[in-house]
């Protein structure tokens, strides 16, 4: 049984409610950064946890809070990133859902170490049941003296407002979230100025995902040297991953990141292994953006080495071999599914998702999708493959935002260890229509070299 | 033309008062969402420049926000709106099956409202529910491990408490 | 703005000296010719366009002197201040030049082929973008994207099949007029330039987004189909107007003014913005002051049949030796030392007849 920082608390009854809450041990975290620390002391904290940011890019959260600007007279922000919409991906939705009190209370410590008098909760549109629950718990924490004016009597303000998006997954992007939240299309802003320095209504901001934000919780309450005791390496602390496809128990667990990518899979605390007696095909550890990985690169790293659920090991052999922690959306594929399949609907979703400013990402996303489903219904030549594969390198890296990134690697990861299933899929139409590829090899152990 | 109701200004009220004097368009959004629901399940081209008018914004700024984002319905839409994700996740657990069968059901095609206006089908993107699949969005509420049994019992929900309504 | 400290910045080997806060893409192209890159959405008159159309990105292959790493991914030159001591490398980078093909691809993609009935030909950027960096021939085999119509009133003419959707319009509605009436709608590749409503585009400065377009997308209604730009020569005018500057180019064939533009510089950016009924309602020759021949380059095919410029008695201004920093074209073969023809001694009109072999071969005893 790992460490529980986070959903320890979320199954007991009534933990939605404030009084329950509150008897669980809540806000005790705001009560000590209020009265006990400051503003400086907090950002420490957070940077002695190495806590990275939850989102899907990893970036040290105590280190993005340290560049927000702080010019005299001008309101700064914080503004939680709910806009999770990552396939693959349901871990805040769940922590919102059962526990909201441990993000606000989050929310209040983070506004504090800040200085954001006006805190903005982005919220995806189609969570609309979420907003109710959020803004109930707003409600009880204010009426509770946690939130509103002069909190706790330090003097400080803060006020949490929960905004809705309309069906959008590029305002998940920082600048884009920012650009909604100014009542406008989600067209990521061209960086630099950052958020840091000019963000919402061109004031200072911070943007964190709700995960992020909710860890500081105990990241306050422990203390950071503690927080970063929990994990491995520059892993530390835990992380919530949504498990999802063809897997016995698809749902949201904390792990403490010290795992293993098998025990993960197999074991009953979690995955449970895969459904209906199947074999394990492939897996895509991050959220659908991530590359995808043969069951064998997957439990195994390059080298023959055991695979960990952490930022550093399921990063182990780059793009090569290796994928991303991303979002913590583990998507897994048993041997039933094509991956040609699987491939064409992620690049239905980018290409449908695009916002559609700059133009490898406009006209590229849906050439890809326009070749994957030629492929996927029978019509491919093996040339496509490789037109495949020049596209997404066109627009690697060549974007405003990293929405063009997501929509390229995953193209690249299943070309890159599934060729020969595109291959058949092209030399075989009529079988591909019938049944999928199958294993082949991708569950076999890895030869590995001697050196 | 149709305008807020008292409670529905209120609640107009209570969105504006959220953001700094002067950035009130950044309300434009969660009044979207108000507009469409208040006034039949879509925006029409009264709604939006009203909306615009409200926020005192140009009425292109709120064409570019409503087109933008998936989930304004800027055509009629059906008493119910199924809308069924189809992205990787929900893929791999069978959404195809679920979409073909409400088809069969309901007799319309994605993007499709049935003759007695009850039914709209639309296919969306990913919507967070990975680990529930196959689902879809009703309304306000998702409907997730789907199955052809419970597409039948939602179907015969809605048509009964359209029933009821009338 | 004289106190601004100068950053030094190196660009495909040539270095400059610029004020701090400007970009790369400026820098590059005071140095100019090839070493500019191309821009199809950056307005230098515009506030807050370019980034979008990803043609001008470049390579920075140093920082600064402060911080000499390089920058990890290729950036948008238009929108990338330079910093002291920076390194950038544009043409000279194999990196460059790749993802630039890329992008040309991409912006053609489902640009429809229809240059010869479409307006720009001849002034057109994508064109001569695609003659630089695209390949004949493309590798896309679906249906190109289409639009339903839409009519923005009786001056402008708009073909949204043509649009690359810089934004450039959008920001000068914007930053020209009141009230914005068009934008983009709808998101992805469904993008569009549109007003959702049927509405006529009637401001006095509307106009300009003709000249800012950089394709085909918004031409000018008064001048469709009624010439190619290449048959016409083009003037500066001007008139005392009373909303603008009245400084206009006048594209002329005979006597007869065809269309009014603003005048644009060597980056075909607008001068001046000028206003509609300069535009579009003052097309007699007499309502104008010709002030003389429009400079057009040479390279462009506007210059075919202008008398400006290279054709006539005018030297071009660009001899070998001003683009090469004073230094002379070296001497390969003294081609007099294989040929006859053309020998320093021989003049051709002194010869009575018409000039035979005969005639070279008297020097060569």
């Amino acid at each position: 049984m790992g460490v529980k920082l986070l959903l320890e608390k979320a199954h007991v009854e009534g933990i939605r409610t404030f009084a329950v809450y509150r008897k669980e041990g809540g806000y005790k975290s705001v009560e000590k950064a209020i009265k006990q620390m400051g503003p400086e002391a907090i950002v420490e904290e957070v940077k002695k946890s190495g806590l990275r940011g939850r989102g899907g890019a990893g970036f040290p959260a105590g280190m993005k809070w340290s560049f927000i600007a702080k010019p005299e007279g001008v309101p700064r922000h914080l503004v939680c990133n709910a806009d999770e919409s990552e396939p693959g991906t349901f871990k805040d939705r769940y922590l919102m859902e059962n526990i909201p009190h441990l993000l606000i209370e989050g929310l209040i410590i983070s506004s504090f170490a800040l200085g954001s008098n006006d805190t903005y909760i982005y919220i995806r549109g189609e969570y609309a049941w979420i907003v109710d629950i959020l803004e109930t718990a707003i409600e009880e924490a204010k009426a509770n003296g946690y939130l509103g004016k002069n909190i706790l009597g330090s003097g400080f303000d803060c006020n949490i407002h929960v905004q809705r998006g309309a069906g959008a997954y590029i305002c998940g992007e920082e600048t884009a979230l920012i650009e909604s939240l100014e009542g406008k299309r989600g067209n990521p802003r061209i960086k630099p100025p950052f958020p840091a320095i000019q963000g919402l209504w061109q004031r200072p901001t911070v943007v964190n995902n709700v995960e992020t934000l909710a860890a500081v919780v105990p990241i306050i309450n422990m203390g950071g040297d503690e927080y970063a005791k929990i994990g491995v390496g520059r892993s530390t602390g835990t992380k919530l991953i949504s498990a999802c496809g063809n897997i016995q128990k698809p749902g949201v667990y904390e792990i403490d990141m010290t795992i293993s990518v098998e025990e993960f899979i197999y074991s009953d605390e979690y995955c449970g292994g895969i459904a209906n007696g199947k074999r394990l095909k492939a897996c895509i550890p991050g959220g659908s953006s991530v590359p995808i990985l043969p069951a064998n690169l997957l439990l195994k790293t390059a080298k023959g080495e055991t695979r960990y659920m952490n930022y550093e090991s399921l990063s182990d052999g780059g793009f090569a071999t290796g994928s991303m922690m991303g979002s913590g959306g583990f998507i897994v594929l048993d041997e039933d599914q094509c991956i040609v399949k699987n491939t064409y609907t992620l690049a239905r979703f980018y290409r449908h998702e695009s916002c559609g400013q700059c133009s490898p990402c406009r006209e590229g996303t849906g050439w890809m999708e326009k070749i994957l489903n030629k492929i996927e219904i029978g019509k491919g030549r093996k040339s496509d493959i490789d037109l495949l594969w020049d596209i997404q390198r066109k627009i690697e890296g060549n974007t405003i935002c990293p929405l063009g990134d997501a929509a390229a690697w995953p193209v690249a990861a299943a070309i890159r260890h599934f060729r020969d299933e595109f291959e058949w899929h092209v030399l075989n139409p009529d079988q591909a229509q019938k049944r999928n590829f199958g294993l082949a090899h991708y569950a076999e152990p890895i030869y590995v070299p001697a050196s | 033309m149709s305008q807020f109701s008292e409670t529905q200004m209120t609640e107009f009220k209570r969105l504006v008062s959220r953001y700094p004097e002067g950035k009130q368009k950044s309300a434009l959004l969660p009044v979207l969402h108000l507009a469409q629901n208040s006034f039949g399940g879509w925006l029409s081209q009264e709604t939006l420049d009203y909306v615009a008018e409200l926020l005192n914004i140009t009425p292109i700024e709120v064409y570019e926000v409503a087109t933008f984002y998936s989930m304004y319905n800027l055509k009629p839409v059906g008493q119910y709106l199924f809308e069924v994700c189809q992205t990787g996740p929900c893929m791999i657990s069978g959404s195809d099956n679920i979409i073909q069968y409400i088809q069969e059901k309901l007799g319309i095609k994605p993007g499709e409202t049935t003759k007695d206006g009850l039914f709209t089908l639309k296919t969306v993107e990913c919507l967070g529910a990975c680990g529930y699949a196959p689902m879809m969005q009703m309304g306000k509420t998702y409907r997730e491990h789907l199955t052809k049994d419970k597409v039948d019992a939602i179907i015969l929900e809605c048509r009964s408490n359209a029933a009821a309504n009338n | 703005m004289s106190e601004q400290p100068l950053f030094k910045v190196t660009i495909d080997n040539i270095t400059i000296e610029v004020p701090a806060g400007t970009t790369i893409l400026n820098a590059a192209r005071k140095i100019g010719g090839e070493i500019a890159p191309p821009a199809m959405c950056y307005y230098s008159k515009l506030e807050g366009s370019g980034g979008k159309c990803r043609t001008c990105l470049v390579e920075v292959s140093k920082g600064s002197e402060k911080d000499p790493r390089p920058m990890p991914k290729l950036v948008a030159s238009c929108r990338t201040t330079v910093m002291d001591g920076m390194e950038v490398k544009n043409i000279t980078s194999e990196k460059v030049v790749d993802a630039r093909n890329g992008i040309v691809e991409f912006l053609l993609l489902n640009h429809p082929l229809d240059c010869p009935v479409c307006d720009q030909a001849g002034e057109c950027h994508l064109q001569d973008l695609s003659y630089n960096h695209g390949k004949a021939g493309t590798r896309y085999e679906f249906q190109r994207r289409t639009f339903k119509k839409h009519d923005l009133g009786e001056h402008i003419q708009l073909h949204m099949t043509r649009c690359i959707l810089c934004y450039r319009c959008v920001f000068t509605a914007d930053q020209l007029t009141q009230k914005r009436e068009h934008g983009v709608l709808d998101r992805g590749d469904h993008a569009e330039i549109a007003t959702f409503i049927e509405k006529n585009l009637d401001n006095e400065f509307i106009g300009n987004v003709i000249d800012v377009c950089p394709v085909g997308a918004l031409t000018d209604k008064t001048f469709r189909f009624k010439n190619r730009v290449w048959f016409l020569k083009p003037m500066n005018a001007h008139r005392n107007c009373p909303t603008c500057s009245g400084k206009v180019t006048l594209w002329n064939r005979g006597d007869e003014v065809y269309r009014v533009t603003a005048r644009k510089d060597q980056w075909g950016e607008v001068e001046e913005w000028i206003c509609n009924t300069c535009r579009f309602d003052t097309k007699n020759a007499s309502e104008w002051v010709i002030e003389g021949p429009r400079e057009i380059d040479r390279h462009s095919v506007i210059s075919q049949g202008h008398y400006a410029g290279n054709i006539g008695t005018n030297k071009p201004t660009e001899t070998f030796a001003a683009v090469n920093d004073g230094r002379q074209p070296q001497l390969l073969m003294d081609i007099h030392s294989v040929s006859d023809v053309n020998k320093p001694g021989n003049t051709l009109n002194k010869l009575n007849g018409p000039a035979h072999s005969n005639n070279f071969n008297n020097n060569h005893d």
